[in-house]
């Protein structure tokens, strides 16, 4: 690969971080990209890119600059109709970004979320208790990290029993679509079809269980002067996005503590660290690996000029390696102080479901080390590959129960 | 350059420069100051970068906001008049803020 100057002095770079060879294994290219210079042009997808905790942060902060509603993905909705409605949140802007993200956060508060643990604690328990009790040898994402969050959030929901197996590959669908239109793209939109029927038929108020945060949402949403198919589109929200990024984040867990046994076994001795362990976690292995912005300006950033009109493509998960900020930044270290990542994003668009990831990843993982002693690779991890997000499709596992 | 004096449960007292357009919470976690664990990253989402504002009347902080306030609602020790998140506070003159004794 080549690195030349054009015109603007940004520095020029010809990978695909959309190619299978990348997905693969993005962190030789990361570095690749954050030593090219603190803004680059990505020649084959004609848009500018940035890989440095600063300038990923800078782009996250600045969102009257980079905004989000003309999609978060590489497709710019001034030019090209959405393939879906957009939605309310994500690919939205203050103030009406503002006023729907208000809805969710004044029902998901940290104080209503603290009340959930013991809840979420025991259903974690009961799962890797059962596994950790069976055969020895299991798939560390069919069998803990898939079963725990299908178990949790679409209880937590409120969706019916018959059905959850549309979640998976709805969410898989939706991050697809962020990338370009690749294999993972067009496979992606085939399986998501079907799921995509129910998971409309979920968000419609009146659907979910009266008790659960589905239908505090519509209420919420109602209360607010949304329509029905707006209080739709707010649900929709929480079943494209958090589903797939915890079932990630823990198998992420899994696997980066069955690689790293002197760090399973400080987590072991100190059972609290469980929340730190998933933090770092989400840092070295970041579920959410890239996210668009479109400058809706001409912008100047770290002295390059962007125009009007470009797509700027935020390596979130360089940046949550970039040497600058971090020690060590390729190691896995649970005691390290990992908050000040961008895995889950920043400012006004920060991952609304942050905390309840970080509840369900502590959850599982201190469950973990309660009931196993031992913690094996069992064979070669199989990679999913998908344009936005980072994670497994299976993960081999010899667990030893203590 | 301002100066923001940190006073954490056992009475003991850090005193930091404060960077222009850094917030009290960057400066504390940046510094190693214990007892601000801002796991959100500053984004007023995790209530866990909790201060209680000592200096009466501080001048140029920015008033508390509609998110800020739900917020403070939910932070783990108690909320007072003076309580603040310390990611959304920057400062122009010296200030000094009191640790909680537990933010999670």
């Amino acid at each position: 690969m080549t690195i030349q100057s054009t015109a603007q002095e940004v520095p020029v770079l010809e990978l695909d971080p959309f190619s299978d060879e990348f997905l693969n294994d993005p962190y030789e290219a990361h570095e690749q990209m954050r030593e090219a210079g603190p803004v680059f042009w990505l020649e084959r997808y004609q848009l500018y890119g940035v890989a440095r905790h600063t300038e990923v942060s800078q782009v996250l902060a600045d969102h009257e600059t980079y905004v989000s509603s003309r999609g978060v993905g590489i497709s710019d909705f001034a030019k090209e109709k959405p393939w879906r409605p957009p939605s309310l949140l994500l690919e939205a802007d203050p103030p009406h970004h503002t006023k729907a993200r208000h809805v969710v956060s004044h029902i998901m508060t940290p104080k209503v979320l603290r009340g959930l643990k013991e809840g979420f604690q025991e259903r974690a328990d009961e799962l890797v208790e059962r596994v950790a009790a069976g055969k020895g040898t299991v798939d560390g994402v069919a069998d803990l990290a898939e079963a725990y969050p299908l178990e949790v959030f679409p209880d937590f929901i409120g969706l019916p029993k018959d059905g959850r197996e549309n979640l998976l590959p709805y969410g898989t669908m939706v991050f697809n679509t962020f990338g370009p239109r690749n294999s993972h793209f067009e496979r992606a939109m085939e399986r998501g079809a079907k799921a995509q029927a129910w998971i409309m038929e979920q968000c419609q108020p009146g659907a979910p269980a009266p008790d659960g945060l589905g239908a505090k949402i519509h209420a919420a949403a109602a209360e607010a002067g949304y329509n029905e198919e707006d209080q739709a589109k707010l649900l929709r929200s929480f079943l494209s996005a958090g589903v797939d990024t915890t079932v990630h984040g823990i198998g992420n867990a899994l696997q980066c503590l069955a690689e790293n046994p002197e760090q399973f076994g400080y987590l072991r001795e100190d059972p609290s660290l469980a929340r730190a362990a998933f933090e770092e976690t989400v840092r070295y292995s970041s579920p959410v690996q890239t996210f668009f912005r479109t400058t809706n300006k001409d912008a100047e950033l770290s002295g390059i000029r962007i125009p009007e009109g470009s797509k700027v493509l935020m390596f979130l998960a360089a940046a949550n390696r970039d040497p600058r900020q971090w020690e060590n930044p390729a190691r896995f270290d649970i005691s390290r102080k990992a908050a000040g990542h961008v895995g889950f994003g920043f400012g006004v668009h920060a991952c609304l479901g942050q905390m309840l990831a970080r509840l369900e990843g502590e959850c599982f993982l201190t469950a973990l080390v309660r009931h196993v002693e031992k913690l094996e690779p069992a064979g070669e991890p199989v990679q999913q590959l998908n344009n936005t997000l980072r994670g497994l499709d299976s993960l081999p596992l010899r667990l030893t129960a203590a | 350059m301002p100066k923001i004096t940190y006073i954490l449960p056992d009475g003991l007292e850090t005193v930091l420069d404060a960077e222009p357009g850094i917030s009290v919470m960057r400066t504390a976690v940046s510094n190693g100051v214990p007892g601000i664990v801002a796991e959100c990253g500053g984004s007023a989402m995790c209530a866990t970068c909790h201060v209680y504002v000592e200096t009466e009347d501080p001048e140029g902080l920015a008033a508390v906001s509609d998110v800020e306030d739900e917020m403070l609602d939910c932070t783990a020790s108690e909320r007072c008049a003076n309580s603040r998140l310390s990611c959304q506070l920057q400062v122009s003159e010296d200030i000094t803020v009191r640790l909680p004794e537990t933010q999670l």
